[in-house]
């Protein structure tokens, strides 16, 4: 029953016809009706916590994120922020926290609720946060015209807001003012400022109850009216407010404050009220309320009997409410204290960096071994998460933050240390290049060196190359940092580089930023600066191991030496890869095969020849052949299965990943969500003209049914090694030895659609990406086991072989299966042939597309070579000629075969 | 002016190409940056491109006709960094307006040429509003991570004067573009609406984001959604993706917008991904292959280029863009 007179049952959201209010932090939030309930954490109100007080006055910003951080772990959807008090400068702090809290991605994933009684606090804070906030809030008070001005800005802004039920005269304290007063506000808002209906929220005012005065018997249930009656008749409308205010007279009995609690919110939600104020940690489960003290606290919530606060303050006498809440053990601080450093380097929590550091540092000879050890490890982490996409830039900062922290609380030991390893390390001159003004980069290498005790000269963005010169023998610096990230600033690097020799400068010069690469910086830098070396730096975690090598009179000949030597190798191979003299012509390639003995090759006949098919294959039958590890690496996890569930960075991310998998797999097989089917084929085949093999329809060899073109290396060979070709693994015609090949086509993606769709549509891209992932698994996993059977049975040239799944994997038999597409065979369109040869998509339901992809991409296609000589390789490079010969074989117009060929083709 | 809500309604529209790109190929120095304006100007000038639409304006007008002739409905003028903010690193700030209302004013006379010429189909100038180089959520010293260099009411002052010198100059669209902090461009839409009441005028604004890399994240750190949500308290024409991902890798986050926003959708992304020399490579033909399927899947209704296209780029869009039929605009229940 509703506690409204006028409705019945729960109150169920109606307004349909509306969007609905989406709020972001870097997150979305969008309030559906199926949410529930939104929950805005209140720890960070100085009005209402002490600590959240002090530790703003007191400028403690790092324990006073973690408040916040505390709350968005416990759950808080929405954080509200609160700096009305009055010792502080409340447009200040409001900024200052609102400005910390954008570095913290772990935080600002939420959106955030400006609250303030006061308007310039408030406008400041919407000035401050890039996602769409709530407003905390706004009322008649102050008369219609300040009203309609607050919310027209606040549309500007790009912000919801609460609206209180307040008005010129005062607070609505009844039912009847309540209702007066919001429809009045909403109407103005919506009739007149055009304000978006789903975006208001109404505060209807909580109050306490129990206050001994008989006038606020009805507050809680006066509540509950308006709520319902707001949530039925102003569409889009949703009702908020403060609940910890209705316990207000049972301060210091957290028992009853906390069933209070929760029986407010259990009648509130049921009339409507679908976001709230609250402290998860002051809330009892509604069904773990003891039954007396539940029925004791609803006769004062409902005001069911005239006796209801006398009992309720007996009964409270009798409890002895210091409940103390467990503190939350935080898991991680259980590991040692390395990985305790690389985990809150890698979160960038600073809460325990001193201690762990401290820690860490008495278990190491010298104190500079700690940021050597596993501070830096811990970084590297982080740049390499940083790399791979897995973190995104605040977190970065974050994290050179702590390691900040760690290093500044090393340093007096390090200074203190008499072993001589005194690093003070050197100066560094760092510069984004003129013309460019992109300096995240560099700001981040600056930190992470800073970090490693150098000095850095930091000359900001769009520096010319004759000021970096200058300024570089001013300072008589020992490094050169230059950063860029768009197109011409790789040209300017060049400029840097010639004005650095011209002035005679010996200072090793770093090359960073997105665009730039070790290939250019070898091929086109290196050589202008003569007096030093020049080293490209692909992230800002590895510039320390780079400028250390540089610096360091041990390490740094052998450092340069490696380098320069590396680079060379790039530019041969750059060389190599333009030029002619390193390519065979095809017919001296050909001249070039491996040499095999025909008459000394044991060759067996197949003992079924013809296509066969495997329709809708039972799946349980190969999940043993399943290799997981390039599973990890599709959601680049990276490692090698099983031990990867053990690594002590991705283990945990690993196997909680594995065991969804697994669920999954059972579904898939029990509920047969995939259907696989593979067709295959042993066909008489020799090979004619070097590089082609004929496949013939029966022992007689006279009926061709395809041609398989293959391609050969070109890249000129050390002497004795041959340029290899598939088609030299098959017995040439001419030796008039009968030899055989397979060929297959196998999917396991047929109906993964429906799944994948249906995921979407959830919007749940995580288990869309894992059935993608683990279709593929099984469709390599179903290869395997059909090159097994083959071997063993239709084939049968192997009928001894045992082999772990460990050792297939590695491909310890004999015999390969190349696919069209992959290095040994890159040339895509002998996909026609083996799909015309097998009828496989009438077959297996599997299509080519133009590009000649396979549908589904849980798919696989090859060749099977039984020849003990047979191996993978690479083609390579190959020249034109070669395409010209495919293209004569494959009897199509040479353009379109360079264009198949193309990442192949040497220009 | 022809309707280009009601035009959108009927096909797909394209955007011009990169404008820097194009600059390049005229292999401009120094004194070209100076030519008639800028003769003594302490600093040197080289590479602030939006200068060339007053020192060599033929140049900035040959590019905008050449995309127009490629087929594109709209260009945008050459004004990516015309803002106090972008020229005070040049000491330029004076200059701002000039920038703004004569690449308006020549963006203007190539579209009213090619309109007259094609009645039926009418060009339209977009004034380009760019992110400017500072960034309103992120710290430029990491050691103090509650610092910025820039804050919303110094953006909103520099946008308000950018927003009224395009308009002056006679731009039909406001193209809040390549957004990597969304609240700088939360700052661009307040004073674009500053300039709207100071004019007493109102155009269609474009809003076109940034994801940086495979994060799926502005460099902010915003999701597509997330930015969606945050610029969507404004009556916008389209909202949309450009710059740093090629198509291949945008296609993804256009779904999103797709998928969830109630206004059209727009997409520029860059020819491919930057290769090892940092040039952006990509063909006409391959980057039309993508840009296709994008049609095919019926994400768009507004598409254009970024980084690295031409018109060689633009006119196979164009092409294929005249092939399908636009994106249907979500109907809220």
């Amino acid at each position: 029953m509703s506690l409204h007179p006028d409705y019945k049952g729960v109150y169920k959201y109606k307004w349909n016809n509306l969007p609905f209010m989406q709020l972001s932090g870097l997150e979305p939030l969008v309030v559906t009706p199926e949410l529930n309930f939104i929950n805005v954490g209140e720890r960070t109100n100085v009005t209402g916590s002490r600590k959240f007080l002090r530790l703003i006055k007191e400028e403690l910003f790092e324990q006073a994120l973690s408040v916040a951080r505390d709350q968005v772990e416990g759950g808080a959807q929405i954080i509200d922020i609160n700096m009305d008090e009055g010792m502080l400068d409340g447009v200040d702090s409001m900024k200052k926290f609102l400005n910390l809290i954008a570095s913290e991605p772990d935080i600002s994933k939420v959106p955030i609720m400006i609250d303030s009684s006061k308007w310039t606090i408030i406008e400041e804070g919407l000035k401050c946060v890039q996602g769409k906030s709530v407003v905390n809030s706004i009322s008649l008070k102050e008369g219609e015209e300040a009203f309609k001005r607050q919310a027209t800005l606040i549309k500007r802004y790009g912000a919801a807001t609460i609206v209180m039920a307040f008005d010129e005269e005062g607070q609505a304290d009844n039912y009847e003012k309540r209702v007066q007063m919001c429809e009045r506000s909403y109407r103005i808002l919506v009739d007149e400022v055009g304000f978006p209906p789903q975006d208001i929220i109404f505060d209807p005012n909580i109050f306490p109850v129990a206050t001994g005065m008989e006038e606020h018997n009805d507050n809680a249930l006066d509540f509950f009216r308006a709520t319902r009656w707001i949530r039925e008749n102003l569409p889009g409308a949703h009702v908020s407010g403060g609940v910890s205010n209705v316990s207000f007279s049972f301060r210091g009995n957290n028992v009853v404050r906390e069933a209070m609690h929760s029986a407010f919110l259990y009648h509130a939600i049921r009339e409507g009220m679908d976001m709230g104020i609250v402290n998860p940690a002051m809330l009892e489960v509604y069904d773990e309320i003891p039954d007396e003290l539940l029925e004791k606290v609803e006769d004062v919530l409902l005001n069911r009997r005239s006796d209801a606060t006398e009992r309720l303050l007996d009964f409270a006498e009798t409890i002895v409410g210091n409940v103390q809440k467990a503190e939350k053990v935080l898991e991680w601080r259980n590991n040692s204290v390395q990985e305790r450093l690389s985990y809150a380097l890698v979160k960038g929590i600073t809460d325990f960096i001193e201690a762990d550091t401290e820690e860490c540092r008495k278990l190491y000879p010298e104190p500079v071994e700690v940021i050597e050890g596993p501070l830096m490890d811990g970084m590297n982490v982080v740049g390499d998460l940083f790399g791979s996409g897995k973190m995104f830039l605040p977190q970065v900062v974050k994290s050179a933050r702590v390691m900040k922290k760690a290093v500044a609380y090393l340093l007096p030991f390090i200074e203190a240390s008499k072993s001589g390893e005194a690093k003070s390390s050197g100066k560094i001159l760092m510069a984004t290049v003129k013309g460019d003004v992109h300096d995240i980069g560099k700001n981040i290498v600056g930190v992470v060196l800073a970090c490693n005790n150098y000095e850095i000269i930091d000359m900001g963005v769009m520096v010319p190359a004759e000021k970096i010169v200058k300024v570089a023998i001013e300072e008589g610096v020992d490094v050169i940092g230059l950063s860029g990230l768009i197109t011409p600033s790789l040209d300017e690097m060049v400029h840097v580089a010639k004005e650095m020799d011209r002035a005679g400068l010996k200072t090793p010069l770093l090359i960073g930023g997105a665009t730039t690469s070790r290939v250019h910086t070898a091929v086109k830098i290196e050589e202008h600066l003569k007096g030093a070396q020049t080293v490209h730096v692909l992230d800002a975690s590895r510039s320390v191991t780079v400028v250390d090598s540089l610096l360091n009179e041990n390490k740094k000949e052998p450092y340069i030496k490696n380098l320069q030597a590396e680079y060379e190798k790039i530019r041969v191979n750059h060389a190599k890869k333009r030029g002619q003299k390193a390519f065979l012509k095809i017919e001296d390639a050909r001249k070039n095969k491996i040499q095999i003995d025909w008459n000394d090759t044991v060759i067996v006949k197949p003992k079924r020849m013809g296509v066969q098919l495997l329709e809708d294959f039972d799946l349980e039958k190969v999940i043993q052949f399943i290799d997981w590890t390039p599973f990890f690496q599709t959601w680049e996890l990276h490692g090698r299965f099983p031990k990867i569930l053990e690594d002590k960075v991705v283990g945990v991310e690993a196997k909680r990943l594995h065991a969804d998998a697994l669920s999954m797999l059972n579904k898939i097989i029990s509920e047969k969500w995939l259907t696989a089917n593979a067709v295959f084929g042993l066909f008489p085949a020799n090979t004619v003209n070097d590089d082609d093999i004929e496949i013939y329809s029966d022992e007689s060899r006279q009926e061709i049914l395809a041609v398989s073109n293959q391609m050969r290396q070109q890249l000129k060979k050390v002497a004795g090694a041959p340029n290899n070709c598939l088609a030299d693994f098959i017995a040439p015609k001419e030796t008039k030895i009968e030899d055989y090949i397979g060929a297959f086509v196998v999917t396991t993606g047929i109906n993964i659609e429906n799944k994948i769709t249906a995921f979407e549509l959830d919007h749940d891209d995580y288990n869309s990406i894992l059935i993608k992932a683990l279709a593929d698994r099984f469709a390599e996993a179903f290869t395997e086991y059909l090159h097994q059977h083959v071997r063993q049975e239709t084939w049968g040239y192997s009928l001894k072989e045992e082999f772990t799944n460990d050792e297939l994997i590695k491909e310890k038999y004999k015999g390969i299966r190349p696919a069209p597409g992959y290095p040994a065979c890159p040339d895509h369109t002998e996909k026609e042939t083996i799909f015309k040869l097998l009828d496989a998509t009438k077959n297996t339901g599997v299509e080519l597309t133009e590009s000649l992809a396979m549908t589904p991409t849980a798919s696989v296609s090859g060749w099977f070579f039984g020849n003990e000589h047979a191996k993978y390789f690479g083609v390579g490079k190959i020249e034109k000629d070669q395409v010209e010969s495919l293209a004569n074989r494959k009897d199509k117009k040479y353009e379109v075969m360079e264009r198949w060929l193309s990442p192949n083709l040497n220009e | 002016m022809a309707n280009i809500r009601e035009i959108l309604k009927e096909r797909i529209l394209v955007l011009d190409g990169a404008m820097g790109t194009m600059i390049q190929r005229h292999k401009l120095e120094e004194e070209d940056f100076r030519k008639g304006w800028f003769e003594d100007h302490e600093s040197p000038l080289k590479g602030n491109n939006d200068l060339l639409s007053l020192t060599r304006p033929e140049i900035i007008k040959e590019i905008h006709a050449q995309y127009y002739s490629a087929g594109a409905d709209i260009v945008e003028t050459n004004t990516f960094s015309g803002t106090t903010i972008a020229q005070a690193d040049y000491s330029l700030e004076k200059y701002v307006y000039d920038i703004n209302f004569e690449s308006a004013k020549i963006a203007r006379e190539v579209a009213d040429e090619f309109t007259a010429n094609e009645p039926n189909k009418p060009r339209f100038v977009a004034g380009s509003i760019g992110p400017t180089n500072r960034t309103a959520s992120i710290s430029p010293d990491v050691n103090d991570p509650g610092y910025r260099n820039t804050s919303f009411d110094e953006l909103v002052v520099a946008y308000v004067q950018q927003a009224k010198s395009l308009m002056e100059g006679g731009v039909d669209l406001l193209l809040v573009e390549t957004v990597f902090d969304t609240l700088n461009a939360k700052a661009a839409l307040f004073a674009i609406m500053k300039a709207f009441d100071e004019l007493g005028k109102e155009l269609p604004i474009m809003v076109s984001g940034t994801i940086t890399d495979a994060s799926g994240r502005t460099l902010t750190g915003q999701t597509t959604e997330s930015f969606m949500i945050s610029m969507s308290h404004m009556p916008l024409l389209s909202i949309g993706l450009n710059c740093a991902l090629g198509a291949r890798e945008m296609k993804q986050y256009l779904h999103v917008l797709s998928n969830k926003s109630e206004f059209l959708v727009s997409a520029h992304p860059n020819a491919g991904l930057p290769n090892e020399f940092g040039e952006y490579d990509e063909t006409p033909e391959i980057m039309g292959q993508q840009i296709e399927e994008f049609l095919e899947e019926n994400l768009i209704n507004i598409i254009g280029g970024c980084c690295g296209t031409t018109p060689d780029h633009i006119e196979v869009m164009a092409e294929l863009a005249s092939k399908y039929s636009p994106r249907e605009l979500k109907v809220i229940a």
